[in-house]
């Protein structure tokens, strides 16, 4: 049940007629963090542990949990650039990049209209995207042997 | 026909590479809502399982569901059909009609007996069965006889899951949902009117590739993953209703500024779906961005729930519990499920109050 405080109310509606209060609520809708940045740079610190130890990788989908402009900002300075970026043009394009942590990778998916499918933090020495996969491996094979043969 | 999978190959014959292929999986994975260490599963099921065959049963309905799902963007309604489902009857979608069209049916239920997948929209009318049928057979029957062989079956739009806007008051054709028709059969429930096509077609590629047992429901029979919060819990007005913000009218100072909707009769805090995180066409916008309360409509009998635009707090019958009870005891059909109806007409006449949130407060 919502119960609603009159004279709260008229402070809170002259506070947000006011440019400085309105401009503040605008900003926090729209780049609050949720808090989520933390969490999610603990598990990727756990993971970058497993991966040293036993070379286990792991991927974190950032679409799974709620994730605002404000966290993907900390995430970023927490983890700051590295050594490779990389695009892969497979079904529209996907920007691979290691972050200042080596061995932590960000991976984001668009499509051919540049939206965005989807968004992870791999931890891992090398992205299976960035690999050659056997099929395709294969099929250069036999285009290369057509062409030879000619 | 079912089939052996065509995605890879297809993939290869449009140029995509096997990074594409696992790009689109990944997606896909993200898309349901599923770990990220199922990606690879995913990718092995969809290359090595057979396309099930698949009859798409559409009832008491206005097509919006259908409207919907050809809108899904991934994976794309032709992605299933092409590449993961045998889509071996749907009278809206397929080339054939008359006899030919019942053929197909019929031969895919003989083809595929025990294993096929049943997706019904629309409610099915029990007080007279003759109000809807679909080559003379009525809902009831090519329900029954379909149903009899099916592996699964997903009930896709309120209509289906819960009676929707056919059993609204006055049920004028006794409208039940699939649910209090067949109960020996597993059904998963995807509400919405119509649904989110992502989630329509994320579910039928979830339930295709990793199977029924992957998928959990809550007591509505709705996947979790897609029903598991409310649209208020995820909502991006959610700030201004805790600091007590309110739109009074659709063309005041708080509509304008994107207040809460609560008081202008939004049913989010109520209404379970992602409304709020995936949006629509294709994560543009959804209806409270829009400016418009939530409806309600993933909500068993949202059409009777006191009032679009009369605020929660307002008192609006039982209707509520009328449809909790209804998929409880996956009433007995026909008979019960008219009566059920009649029952619940009555009460909402009884009940009616016309109050709103700012009677409420100025009784408190």
């Amino acid at each position: 049940m919502v119960k609603c405080d009159p004279e709260k109310e008229a402070a809170l509606s002259a506070g947000m007629r006011s440019s400085g209060g309105l401009l503040s609520l605008r900003t926090l809708r729209e780049h609050v963090p949720t808090g989520n940045a933390g969490p999610v740079l603990r598990e990727i610190a756990a993971a970058l542990a497993r991966l040293v130890e036993t070379g286990d990788p792991t991927t974190i989908d950032l679409g799974a949990l709620p994730f605002s402009a404000g966290d993907e900002k900390a995430l970023d300075a927490a983890l700051g650039a590295g050594e490779v970026r990389a695009t892969v043009e497979a079904l529209g394009t996907s920007d691979v990049t290691e972050t200042g942590i080596p061995g932590v990778w960000r991976i984001d998916h668009f499509d051919q209209a540049g939206e965005t499918l989807s968004r992870f933090v791999e931890i891992t020495y090398v992205p299976e995207i960035l690999m050659t996969q056997r099929g395709d491996a294969a099929d250069g094979l036999a285009r290369l042997e057509a062409d030879l043969a000619e | 026909m079912a089939d052996r999978p065509m995605l890879p190959e297809l993939m290869r014959a449009h140029g995509v590479s096997r990074r594409g292929f696992l790009k689109y999986c990944a997606s896909l994975t993200s898309a349901l809502a599923l770990p990220p260490a199922l990606a690879p599963k995913i990718a092995y099921a969809l290359e090595n399982a057979a396309r099930p065959s698949v009859i798409w049963l559409s009832f008491q309905e206005c097509t919006g569901c259908t409207e919907a799902i050809t809108r899904s963007h991934a994976p794309t309604i032709e992605d299933l059909i092409f590449n993961a489902i045998s889509l071996d009857y749907h009278h809206t979608l397929q080339a054939a009609s008359g006899h030919a069209a019942e053929a197909a049916r019929e031969h895919a239920m003989k083809e595929n007996y025990g294993n096929y997948l049943v997706i019904v929209d629309g409610s099915i009318p029990v007080d007279n069965p003759e109000y809807s049928c679909i080559a003379g057979i009525s809902n009831l029957d090519m329900l029954k006889e379909t149903a009899a062989g099916a592996a699964a079956i997903i009930a896709v739009g309120t209509c289906a899951a819960y009676g929707g806007i056919p059993h609204a008051n006055p049920n004028p054709t006794g409208a039940v949902a699939v649910s209090e028709i067949i109960t020996d059969k597993p059904i998963i429930n995807i509400p919405g009117c119509p649904p989110i096509p992502i989630v329509m077609t994320s579910v039928i590629a979830q339930f295709l590739t990793l199977g029924l047992d992957s998928i959990e429901v809550d007591e509505l029979g709705r996947p979790k993953a897609f029903f598991g919060e409310t649209i208020h819990d995820r909502c991006y007005r959610r700030p201004f209703y805790d600091k007590g913000l309110f739109a009074e009218t659709f063309d005041d100072e708080g509509a304008r500024e994107g207040w809460c909707l609560y008081k202008l009769g939004c049913k989010g805090p109520t209404t379970k779906s992602v409304c709020a995180t995936v949006k629509w066409n294709d994560g543009t916008s959804f209806p409270i961005q829009a400016g418009h309360p939530c409806l309600g409509c993933t909500e068993p009998d949202f059409w009777d729930n006191g009032g679009f635009y009369k605020p929660l707090s307002a008192p609006a019958g039982n209707y509520r519990q009328a449809g909790y009870a209804a998929i409880a005891a996956g009433a007995a059909l026909g008979v019960a499920g008219g009566a059920l109806a009649r029952a619940t007409k009555a009460k909402a006449v009884a009940a009616h109050e016309v109050v709103d949130a700012h009677d409420l407060e100025k009784k408190s």
